[in-house]
């Protein structure tokens, strides 16, 4: 086993684990974060959505050696700022507005491909927007109120 | 879950090439077939892995003298972010573009489709279309394999065990044109059902140079011969495209599977072709 060190929403992390492990279950199994969800765990649903140096990745695809060096950011740190002074990220606040959420599992993995696309610098167009979130599967289908989440951040940004 | 075997991480191309000569190793760069595929479920688990992911001489988009140049580890989203690869070849990008969602296309690789060599590789009819060149390297030399002959079966490949593929080589003919359609159950997120990509020069005698691939529809990503006949040295006016198409479905052999069945992709393939072909011809 090789230590891998990484910093995770800011904070430096360090794990003694295989390489081969998956960032996912690094997250939730080693370091606690459980907001991150497993859904298929093959790249299909998006669930485990966070951000690989600043781009979107499914973590359940990503073997923890090749996050060795480098910078993630789960949903319990979407907005290190915002949490600082006790308050949501823009996009949680939104969601929570629009009631983007059912059942809740996709909203982390909803949320992470959503700051991917505000940060690329993406704006309130619907079909952008649904191809930013094509790779987070939401199985109560809820996605209209999802997409006018974001919409409406992308709006208060411009 | 995939299994954990040991995994190496080199940054040097000889440092790789001396674990793939020592034997049982398996390369993974994007991860995202082999995460999945390593389960135990779908086959032996490999002794070992190889992280590809720190090596810097497969990375980079080059305009050379004899055609575009992609290292294996260009993902997807760079191919649909590359000016180079937007002005030279569009419809790698638009391939590219059909594949995953930006989860997938930002870790999956150029050389990890070639790799896996799926029959339905999105990329793969682009390569055979483009008549591209695979170069792939090893202890014992690199040497070039032209994409019509990467593909020999089912999953299996040109590429020996002990070799790493490293660039591929797009050749840019002038006025080649270069057509891409993938029909999947949905935009996102889905595994083709028919990929067909169409190449042409045209020229005073006509088109010379057709080449006509698809996936999705063999054991292999596939060039449909007696189609590229019809086309070759001809236009495509309603009398050609008719035939081209027809020739096309009575050419194809695929197979019914969970994703679709042979009928389907018989009829939708000749249908994107005539499709195409009809653009092309501006009627």
């Amino acid at each position: 086993m090789t230590a891998y060190r990484f910093l995770v929403n800011g904070a430096p992390a360090e794990v003694d684990v295989p390489g081969m492990r998956r960032l996912l279950d690094v997250l939730r199994e080693d370091l606690a974060l459980t907001g991150t969800k497993e859904g298929c765990g093959e790249g299909e649903c998006g669930a485990c959505s966070v951000l690989l140096d600043g781009q979107v990745v499914d973590a359940c695809l990503v073997p923890i050696c090749q996050v060795d060096g480098r910078i993630v950011r789960t949903v319990e740190g979407l907005s290190l700022a915002a949490r600082e002074r006790g308050a949501l990220d823009a996009l949680q606040e939104a969601f929570l507005d629009h009631g983007a959420a059912q059942c809740g599992i996709c909203t982390p993995g909803m949320l992470m491909a959503a700051r991917a696309y505000l940060d690329a610098g993406g704006g309130p167009d619907d079909r952008a927007i649904r191809e930013a979130i094509a790779g987070n599967l939401c199985r109560c289908t809820g996605y209209t109120k999802i997409v006018d989440a974001i919409a409406s951040v992308a709006h208060a940004d411009g | 879950m995939p299994a954990e075997p040991p995994i190496d991480t080199p940054r040097h191309l000889f440092e790789a090439y001396d674990r793939l000569a020592a034997g049982s190793t398996r390369p993974i760069a994007g991860g995202t077939d082999i995460m999945v595929g390593i389960t135990g479920e779908l086959g032996p688990v490999p002794e070992r892995m190889l992280d590809l992911s720190r090596i810097d001489a497969l990375r980079g988009i080059s305009l050379e003298a004899d055609g575009l140049v992609l290292g294996a580890r260009t993902t997807y989203t760079e191919i649909r972010t590359s000016a180079l690869c937007r002005e030279h070849l569009p419809a790698l990008g638009e391939a590219a573009a059909t594949i995953g969602a930006a989860q997938i296309q930002n870790r999956g690789t150029l050389g990890g489709n070639i790799a896996n060599a799926s029959p339905a590789g999105d990329t793969l009819p682009v390569l055979l279309a483009a008549d591209a060149t695979i170069l792939v390297g090893g202890q014992r030399g690199e040497r070039e394999i032209k994409a019509v002959d990467f593909f020999v079966a089912y999953r299996k490949t040109a590429l020996a065990p002990d070799e790493l593929i490293l660039q591929v080589k797009f050749p840019l003919p002038p006025g080649r044109e270069l057509r891409f359609r993938k029909v999947g159950t949905r935009r996102a997120q889905a595994i083709s059902k028919v990929v067909v990509a169409l190449a042409w020069q045209d020229g005073p005698k006509g088109w010379s140079d057709v080449r006509v691939a698809l996936g999705s529809v063999a054991a292999t990503p596939i060039r449909a011969a007696a189609t590229e006949a019809v086309l070759q040295g001809a236009r495509p006016t309603p009398e050609v495209v008719d035939r081209a198409a027809e020739t096309l479905a009575a050419e194809l052999k695929p197979i019914d599977d969970v994703r679709s069945t042979a009928e389907y992709r018989r009829a939708v393939s000749a249908r994107v072709l005539h499709r195409l072909l009809r653009d092309a011809g501006g009627w």
